[in-house]
């Protein structure tokens, strides 16, 4: 078992970590407080290859793998969480279900400028009614002739009013329960579908998420993702590489804010002494840093197992699970260690405490991932 | 046999530029130690220019070229013509100022004729035992100090840092040998086509780039009451900047903002006037290479971080410093 | 058009610190970048591979490891890589330097050289000049602007209070400025080809015999030698006066005098 990164690896991460440090980090601040989605970086992430970093040449991709991807969410996620879940939306809950299930005249059509960054993607699954519970989909496709009509509302979907390409969701059986589920590819510009309220957030406050709305949505035939009925199956597996994504957001923020407080507290002088020296200072930030490495470990095995084709979602189940409430604990002692400077906006670690919530709720709860590891367990 | 201390006095417009002053103060000072002479060395200078003032400044004779090929830069002609006094004068040393053109200069000189060029030096001294001269200079981005030697190649050459070596003690009675030179220039030495020189209007600031900043904060009280920073920096050659207090109250631009969420700088001299040293200030200057704070609280942060801290009134103590350094430079130029 | 960028793989000497009980310099864990000056002559050299399609080498003189500096050049759109390396090259200084990698020019076609202005870990400017002296060829230093087009070059010629716009014809040496240009970023699928697809080509001492004389290699070949080297005393907590105005000025005037300030 190699613990080294390949020298491929290390480049990547180079690159990632000076693009952040110049083109990300200094905007990361305005990002939050105007709460505008970040456009011109990502003209950026598209120019470098950020958009198609796991997809081969052939489709547009870089040609580089799943961890790559996951190490650059992770190093734009310690500037500014909101870039990094633009990227990783597109990517795992876009382009990637394309990859896997799409024709090859779906995937020149969609995946190619998807992976170029030519099209930014969105994923739209989740419905006022249908949360944790995505089965209980009102989203209804009807087919007619030779196309869908679609009808329904998507709620709290990321990328939404700035993504080109949608993969929506939708009941074409609503006797068969999930297996009566479809996966569709709708273009932002089809008749019938609009882009409806934006939602003002705790955190991530740069990342647009805003309802869908379908009224009449006339989607081709040819834009059926897979079979009809086979729906359900392709949004799970999408989730399981979203996953991978957003643990790598999670494992990025509380890199960030370890990497933030360290700064600090060298600078920082009590009692006539930098408060690096105190052993409270130094234990906290210890256990900070074990346990945002033990989410390293997790989340770069998941992208890993991704990659060797072998069945990951338990990895990208645990991966989320534990980098995401490592996020929330590391950026709550950040806060403290930081002290009253740390409440201010001064400092980026208040808004790494906000932004870090979401990953404990999105893309699969805290309580859903638990529910995948138990039944992988085969506890019950 | 080489012998004699070479200076490379640099003109611009037929202005003798300060660094080749300073080179002749410490020219000199090598000359007298090896009991040899020092001769200036000037070329494109406007004919009928007097050269009597290098003689008064400590060089025993100049040696002048006056041709209109060499009145703007151009790096073949003034290689030629060095190169051709190095062959036929044998030069023990032969000094340049770190100049945009010194420094295009030299290195081409150099290799001309096969021998060691330091760059960039600070401190020049005669090693006692050897009579070599030994060269320091910063390395390593200035975080450490070379002290080099060329020891079997004559000349031995080297850049000089402007503004390190004092100015030379003029002496009006000084005696010294004018020596007027020719050069044949053909085509080929004119190998690069200058289409236009473009000199220089007022330049937008970027602090980042200041020799010396004076830089003001929330102790300053006022926009207009900048204005004093303002005079000293200019009196020293410097700019103004500003910590986070003051651009929020609007008394100065962002682009003068040092600190966190402003600038980094790294002057050779950081003047902290009415500036509490906030951690966050303090970030953006703490290595600068000499900080000098002035502030009415003695109980400041900012005295934790300087080189040399005044406990009192800027505004008393800023106008009579600019006055000190005015009339200081005043005595220089005459 | 081919041209030819010469790159330096330094230490980022913006990032060494003092260790202040030992007063000497901590190298460990400093990352190796590629010297700014020469990731803008890279840049350079890229932007009329753009415009004009030019073939873009980039050669580096060092140790083996300089070869991830070649690599990164690769991945930011560089056609070639060569890394010109062997023990006898060690110690070098300008003179010997410059000589050596003039030896390596020879043996590659070329229209324009393009060099940095100065390496941040040797900081001397010097080897750019003598490489073109070397061959023979016109050198134009400090370019904050840079063209080509139809065997010539057109550049900004920059000064302390001036600039020239000159025109040279090929082949010529031309010294680039890190404000040159905002080097390009690598790409993702840059990268990948640098070590998947593409190859650095490894020069030695027997790949150049030919056009080098060995008296001028290495530390045996280096008319310059480095005496000593010691750091800058730390800067400790300085000496606070509280005094009147007048005498505070004198102490300030006579600190400044003393640091040639003024």
């Amino acid at each position: 078992m190699n613990f080294q990164l390949s020298k491929e690896h290390e480049m990547l991460q180079k690159m990632y970590r000076e693009f952040t440090e110049n083109e990300v980090k200094p905007f990361a601040e305005e990002v939050d407080e105007k709460e505008e989605f970040p456009v011109e970086t990502v003209k950026k992430l598209a120019r470098y290859g950020f958009l198609g970093i796991p997809f081969p040449k052939e489709c547009g991709g870089q040609g580089a793998d799943h961890l790559a991807y996951a190490m650059a969410v992770e190093e734009l996620s310690k500037a500014c969480a909101t870039t990094g879940v633009i990227v990783s939306a597109h990517t795992s809950l876009c382009a990637s279900p394309i990859y896997l299930f799409g024709t090859e005249e779906q995937k020149q059509q969609y995946l190619t400028p998807l992976a170029k960054g030519e099209m930014l993607g969105a994923f739209g699954l989740t419905e006022p009614g249908a949360g944790t519970d995505a089965g209980g989909q009102q989203t209804t496709a009807v087919l007619a002739e030779d196309h869908y009509i679609l009808n329904g509302t998507k709620f709290f979907i990321t990328n939404a009013g700035y993504a080109d390409v949608y993969m929506i969701i939708a009941m074409t059986d609503k006797s068969k329960g999930t297996r009566g589920c479809s996966a569709f590819i709708v273009e932002k510009d089809f008749p019938g579908f609009s882009v409806g309220k934006k939602e003002k957030k705790l955190g991530i406050k740069g990342s647009s998420t805003c309802e869908l709305i379908l009224e009449d949505c006339i989607v081709p035939k040819e834009n059926l993702l897979g079979r009809e009925g086979e729906g359900f199956r392709i949004a799970m597996r999408t989730l399981d590489g979203g996953r991978v994504g957003i643990a790598a957001q999670a494992l990025g923020i509380g890199q960030g804010a370890v990497d933030e407080t360290v700064k600090y507290v060298k600078e920082r002088k009590q009692f006539n002494k930098r408060i690096s020296q105190f052993q409270n200072t130094q234990f906290q930030l210890a256990d900070m840093q074990t346990r945002v490495e033990a989410s390293r470990l997790l989340v770069y095995q998941a992208a890993c197992g991704e990659d060797c084709k072998q069945p990951f979602a338990h990895l990208a189940a645990m991966a989320k699970l534990y980098a995401s409430e490592t996020a929330s604990d590391v950026t709550r002692r950040a806060v403290q260690l930081f002290g009253g400077y740390g409440y201010t906006r001064e400092y980026p670690v208040e808004r790494m405490m906000r932004d870090a919530k979401i990953t404990e709720i999105y893309e699969g709860t805290s309580e859903v991932q638990r529910m995948v590891i138990a039944a992988w367990m085969k506890i019950n | 046999m080489s012998k004699d201390v070479y200076i490379f006095v640099e003109q611009r417009d037929s202005k003798i530029q300060k660094v080749s002053l300073e080179l002749l103060g410490k020219g000199r000072e090598l000359a007298d130690k090896l009991g040899q002479r020092l001769v200036a060395v000037v070329l494109g200078m406007e004919p009928g220019t007097s050269y009597q003032k290098l003689i008064h400044d400590g060089a025993d004779e100049v040696v002048y070229v006056e041709d209109p090929v060499l009145a703007e830069y151009m790096t073949e002609p003034y290689a030629k013509v060095l190169t051709a006094i190095i062959r036929e004068r044998q030069p023990e040393i032969l000094l340049f100022g770190a100049t945009s053109v010194g420094r295009d200069l030299a290195p081409r000189v150099s290799a001309r004729v096969h021998t060691g060029l330091t760059a960039d030096c600070t401190s020049l001294v005669i090693d006692e035992e050897s009579n070599h001269l030994l060269m320091t200079r910063p390395a390593f981005g200035g975080n450490i100090m070379a002290t080099i030697a060329c020891e079997n190649h004559r000349p031995q050459m080297a850049t000089v840092r402007p503004g390190v070596m004092g100015l030379p003690v003029k002496d009006e009675t000084r005696i010294g040998v004018l020596t007027p030179m020719a050069m044949n220039f053909d085509k080929a030495d004119q190998n690069v086509e200058i289409l236009s020189v473009v000199r220089s209007v007022e330049k937008t600031v970027d602090i980042m780039e200041a020799g010396i900043l004076v830089s003001g904060g929330r102790g300053v009280g006022g926009p207009e009451k900048f204005d004093t920073l303002r005079e000293l920096a200019s009196a020293l050659g410097g700019e103004v900047a500003s910590s986070r207090a003051a651009v929020d109250a609007g008394w100065m631009e962002r682009e003068c903002q040092v600190g966190q969420t402003g600038k980094t700088v790294r002057p050779g001299c950081y003047i902290a006037c009415g500036i509490s040293g906030a951690i966050q200030h303090v970030a953006g200057m703490e290595s600068s290479d000499y900080i000098i704070a002035i502030n009415k609280n003695e109980s400041a942060p900012i005295f934790d971080t300087c080189d040399l801290g005044i406990v009192g009134d800027l505004h008393v103590i800023i106008p009579k410093l600019t006055q000190a350094v005015k009339k200081m430079k005043e005595s220089q130029e005459s | 058009m081919k041209i030819v960028v010469c790159i330096k793989q330094v230490p980022d000497t913006t990032e060494v610190k003092l260790d202040p009980k030992t007063g000497t310099l901590i190298r460990e864990g400093i990352p190796s970048i590629i010297n700014p000056d020469d990731k803008a002559g890279i840049e350079a050299a890229l932007r009329i591979k753009e415009e004009t399609g030019a073939h873009v080498t980039v050669l580096s003189m060092g140790p083996p490891q300089a070869d991830t500096a070649l690599r990164e050049a690769l991945a930011m759109g560089a056609d070639e890589a060569i890394l010109l390396t062997d023990r006898a090259f060690g110690g070098a200084d300008t003179w010997a330097t410059s000589s050596t990698l003039a030896a390596a020019l020879k043996k590659i076609p070329y229209d324009l050289v393009i060099t940095g202005r100065q390496a941040i870990d040797g900081d001397t400017a010097q080897v750019g000049p003598q490489i073109a002296e070397h061959l023979g060829i016109p050198q134009v230093s400090y370019v904050s602007e840079l063209h080509a087009k139809g065997g010539s070059i057109t550049a900004k010629r920059d000064f302390e209070d001036r600039y020239h716009l000159i025109k040279v014809a090929c082949p010529c040496l031309v010294t680039a400025l890190a404000e040159l240009n905002k080097p390009r970023y690598m790409s993702v699928g840059g990268i990948m080809d640098a070590y998947r697809e593409r190859q650095v080509t490894v020069w030695t001492l027997a790949d150049i015999q030919d056009t080098v004389d060995p008296a001028n290699l290495g530390l045996k070949g280096s008319p310059t030698k480095v005496k000593k080297s010691f750091t800058k005393a730390a800067k400790g907590s300085g000496e606070t006066f509280s005094v009147g105005a007048d005498e505070a000025v004198a102490i300030i005037m006579e600190k400044l005098r003393g640091k040639n300030l003024i």
